[in-house]
């Protein structure tokens, strides 16, 4: 398929999301307190985001992984947060 | 249109989707035992719940036509209580006779403990030792690379494994190769907003080809949508697939995988089977 049919199926949903992106932010920007491990992982992602090169979604999956190979002693809560605590 | 939903946990999903889901053009559902929200207090908790995907749950679906299969386990997410995993996987193999079961699942990973470790090797063991196929969950979010590439290495040093009787499911852009490249199945599944969407669902299709995925809707009691497979074959005509290829793979490629147990039929003796099972 080519670039300008891509375009025409998915650009008014990119737009819709990257404004959804963009409000949260200014959200955080008013909000009072720190940013904590998830939206230091969030920030990075929108760093990778602006690199050339192929492949965005899977870079960005793997930055908001747990790199680590080992099991944990202990799962502790059963939820995830959507980025790794460690990061 | 027609499809074949492999993975939905109907216990938790009012009739009115099954409706949806045959007007939609759904050949039969496949519904894997999971955590039920919380942690059940006992192992006769499991035994009432094997007994409602085996008995009580094929005959609510073929009330609609559709033939129920399912699948059993002891959920990782449960895994950290071991005294009752003992207890459950103890229990599973006086069901896996019963007509509608295909195999183990969803076993796996949830936040990738020692103790949901040693669980999932029990369950690859129990399925090994009865010649079961396998249904594995890959952990959400920032837990899946970890566990996904544990679960795999896993299943590899087991030489009791065959990977073409082997679903890895929940994959995504960052394990998807991981599990086809080690020639397991992988399983893409539809949510509104975790796991996958339908248009990254259809990219990795185009990127790694179709052969070996299968598409689920994974639908339960969070947010979900049961009509999520025939939604992306939608847009992969929009798209401009073909209907021969978005046939094959919501279609056909979940019955080349899970007619490999000679218990799943869709034929007319299927239904007549499931029909008389509701005159009971």
């Amino acid at each position: 398929m080519d670039r300008s049919r891509i375009t025409d199926l998915y650009f008014a949903e990119a737009r819709s999301k990257l404004i959804d992106l963009a409000a949260f932010l200014d959200r955080i920007e008013r909000s009072e307190g720190v940013d904590d491990f998830r939206m230091k992982s969030l920030r990075a992602a929108l760093q990778e985001l602006g690199t050339p090169g192929p492949e965005k979604a899977k870079k960005i999956l793997l930055l908001l992984s747990d790199p680590t190979e080992e099991p944990v002693s202990d799962a502790g809560s059963k939820s995830a947060s959507g980025a790794w605590a460690g990061f | 249109m027609r499809y074949i939903e492999p993975h939905a946990h109907m216990v938790s999903r009012v009739t009115d989707d099954y409706t949806a889901m045959v007007t939609a053009g759904c050949r039969a559902v496949c519904e894997p035992a999971f955590w039920a929200g919380f942690d059940r207090s006992s192992a006769q908790g499991f035994h009432d719940y094997f007994c409602q995907l085996t008995d009580y749950e094929p005959r609510r679906a073929a009330q609609f036509g559709l033939p129920h299969y399912s699948w059993l386990c002891l959920n990782p997410k449960e895994a950290e209580n071991l005294p009752l995993a003992d207890e459950v996987l103890a229990m599973i193999p006086s069901f896996l006779d019963r007509p509608n079961v295909l195999g183990i699942g969803e076993i796996g990973l949830n936040k990738n403990s020692r103790n949901e470790v040693a669980i999932f090797e029990r369950h690859v063991d129990l399925a090994v030792r009865h010649g079961q196929m396998i249904l594995v969950h890959t952990p959400h979010l920032e837990d899946k690379w970890k566990g996904t590439r544990l679960i795999v290495d896993m299943l590899k040093q087991n030489r009791g494994i065959d990977p073409a009787r082997v679903i890895i499911d929940h994959v995504e852009e960052h394990t998807v190769d991981v599990v086809l490249e080690a020639g397991f199945w992988a399983g893409i599944t539809l949510y509104p907003q975790s796991k996958c969407t339908p248009s990254r669902a259809i990219d990795m299709v185009e990127i790694y080809g179709s052969q070996h995925i299968w598409l689920n809707c994974a639908c339960d009691w969070g947010q979900s949508d049961p009509l999520a497979v025939p939604k992306t074959a939608l847009e992969m005509k929009r798209r401009g697939h073909s209907e021969s290829a978005i046939d094959r793979l919501i279609y056909g490629n979940p019955l080349q995988f899970l007619s490999q147990n000679l218990k799943f039929r869709l034929d007319e003796i299927a239904w007549e089977d499931k029909r008389d099972a509701t005159q009971k």
